[in-house]
């Protein structure tokens, strides 16, 4: 099983345009949408849930007013500040480590685990999806990425799927490194900006980091020449090849606007040059 | 000696906001929308919150210096008294330590450095080290401020909280990551008012409502700001009339506002029009906030 993470470091560079397409365009593959906290492969995909997972993280102190004597000493001891005036435990600062718990004379407190997102095992006209929601405001991102990755592996094998394609999140954090870890391959897509060289140079850091190796494709490579040339150079300097370019273009907005991938809504030039580039990953990632 | 009450608490402005720029989804112009509304409204003071990414300097082009290395405490296990009981490991709820017959093994990039491990030890044999996890650096003027967070690090919060502590005295303006997660949170939390910036796109309304659902549970006042207004559909504008979030602002879909973008230049440069338009945005946010 071979697997391939898609990502960007800067967001909306096109990342769940390009996936969604090779979705449409690999032949047996599982798609894992691992940008849990703003999932968007669904919309292309419409899936059809078939199984869904619970996903429990970490905790969260829960302090019992009626045995609670105030004294204070889980305030001293919160590393978070997750205790509020009157002893109320803020949910969103609480990172679940349960010293309040563990210091309190009064056993006032519990920790408790609630459900923080859902995983799902979806089937769409291409093939099985794997996705996910974080609930609102939730931790552990990264543990949610990870369990999706692990439903993946054991839906493609059942699905006869060689290959997983898995929708990075963006930046260089603790989702991407677990959306990153053990693939064969990743996929950088970049845009000739500022912005857009200065986060695939970061985000390569990464990917060298993890010794993953790696391939660039240009989105929207005809915004600014210059800036092209310079990701061009770059990747030359690296030793990365360049899957493909593909222009600025309103087709994705079009074909996002009918919940369609790029290559079901048009055979125009654009779509021309997301199957090049799909074909050059594809070969990349056979050898 | 007399003492006369300062001029500047006469006159009515309003006190100092703490404004988030946000967006569930990446790339819909967080950056774009944080650099040119302090730009455009004096006294102001922004600080990128996105620490994995942060881009707001490549618009600004400040030299920046360095003011602080960011650390979080992690474990240091004195093998001296370490009796190797396994009550550390038992307790931490990141799997940070593990316990060993003959050792104790410390991952310390799992470590969320909330001190428990040493609070249990029975033997006295855990003290705290520093490990860095990102820096904090400003500019010279002391209006802006970034974090960075160091590659491969995945505790992207404790270095956001930290550089909150650098807000100041003015209205400061917070580019926040993407997404709804906790460095999200992280950056929303405590604040006045925050603009969610989305296109008008089946992603973009798909990540607005994310967003949305965020910020409505913290209670805090929200406006949205529509970029690349002109393309897709009318999805978001339709939400945000169905659930009374104000559009605040629209910015076109215009090759000439993503032509300057690439080159890192602010948009509010090339065309000065804007500014007025930011600064109504500003007077529309102080008025939802009073």
């Amino acid at each position: 099983m071979k697997q391939l993470t898609v990502i960007s470091g800067k967001g909306g560079t096109g990342k769940t345009t390009l996936t969604s397409a090779f979705a449409a365009l690999a032949e047996n593959a599982t798609i894992a949408d691992c940008d849990v906290d703003a999932a968007n492969m669904h919309l292309l995909l419409q899936p059809e849930i078939i199984k869904t997972y619970d996903f429990t993280a970490l905790p969260t102190a829960n302090i019992h007013l009626e045995q609670c004597t105030g004294c204070g000493i889980c305030v001293d001891n919160c590393r978070f500040g997750a205790i509020k005036e009157g002893f109320e435990i803020d949910p969103y600062i609480c990172e679940g480590c349960g010293v309040c718990e563990y210091v309190c004379p009064a056993d006032a407190v519990t920790m408790e685990y609630n459900k923080c997102g859902e995983a799902y095992e979806s089937k769409t006209r291409f093939g099985p999806l794997v996705h996910a929601k974080l609930g609102i405001g939730e931790e552990a991102g990264g543990k949610l990425v990870t369990l999706v990755r692990e439903i993946a592996e054991e839906v493609g094998p059942k699905n006869n799927c060689d290959t997983i394609i898995i929708d990075g999140p963006p930046g260089t954090g603790c989702s991407v490194i677990a959306a990153l870890t053990g693939v064969d391959i990743a996929l950088v897509v970049t845009e000739p900006t500022v912005a857009g060289i200065h986060d695939l140079k970061r985000v390569m850091e990464v990917t060298e980091h993890f010794e993953i190796p790696s391939l660039v494709c240009i989105n929207k490579s005809d915004i600014n020449d210059n800036k092209r040339r310079e990701i061009e150079k770059f990747c030359t300097q690296k030793g990365i090849k360049i899957a493909g370019e593909i222009p600025y273009d309103t087709t994705p907005t079009e074909a996002m606007v009918e919940g369609k991938t790029i290559v079901e809504y048009t055979d125009n030039s654009f779509a021309k040059c997301v199957i090049e580039v799909w074909e050059e990953v594809k070969e990349e990632m056979q050898s | 000696m007399q003492t006369t009450p300062a001029v500047d608490m006469i006159t009515t402005e309003t006190p100092n906001m703490k404004i988030t720029v946000a967006s569930g989804k990446g790339g819909t112009g967080k950056t774009t929308v944080a650099v040119n509304f302090f730009l455009s409204v004096p006294k102001t003071s922004l600080l990128d919150c996105d620490v994995e990414e942060p881009n707001s300097n490549l618009f600004l082009h400040n030299d920046l210096k360095k003011v602080k290395e960011v650390t979080i405490p992690v474990p240091v296990i004195d093998e001296q008294k370490c009796e190797h009981c396994g009550k550390c490991a038992d307790f931490c709820n990141y799997n940070a330590l593990a316990a060993l017959p003959q050792k104790v093994m410390v991952f310390s990039d799992l470590c969320h450095g909330c001190g428990g491990c040493s609070l249990v030890c029975p033997n006295d044999a855990i003290s705290e080290t520093g490990r860095s996890i990102g820096n904090i650096e400003r500019s010279l003027s002391g209006q802006f401020h970034t974090g960075l967070l160091n590659i491969g690090e995945a505790m992207a919060s404790p270095l956001i909280k930290e550089l909150k502590t650098y807000a100041g005295e003015n209205t400061v303006i917070m580019d926040a990551p993407p997404g709804t997660a906790c460095p999200m949170i992280t950056t929303v939390e405590d604040t006045d008012y925050c603009i969610l910036v989305t296109e008008p796109t089946p992603f973009g309304l798909n990540d607005l409502k994310l967003a949305a659902e965020v910020v409505r549970e913290m209670k805090i006042p929200a406006g949205v700001v529509i970029n690349r207004a002109g393309v897709g559909d009318g999805g978001v504008e339709e939400y945000c009339h169905q659930t009374g979030l104000p559009i605040i602002m629209e910015i076109p879909y215009d090759r000439r506002i993503a032509e300057v973008y690439s080159e890192g230049i602010p948009f509010v440069e090339t065309m000065p029009q804007w500014k007025e338009k930011f600064l109504q945005m500003f007077e529309t946010i102080k008025e939802a906030v009073r």
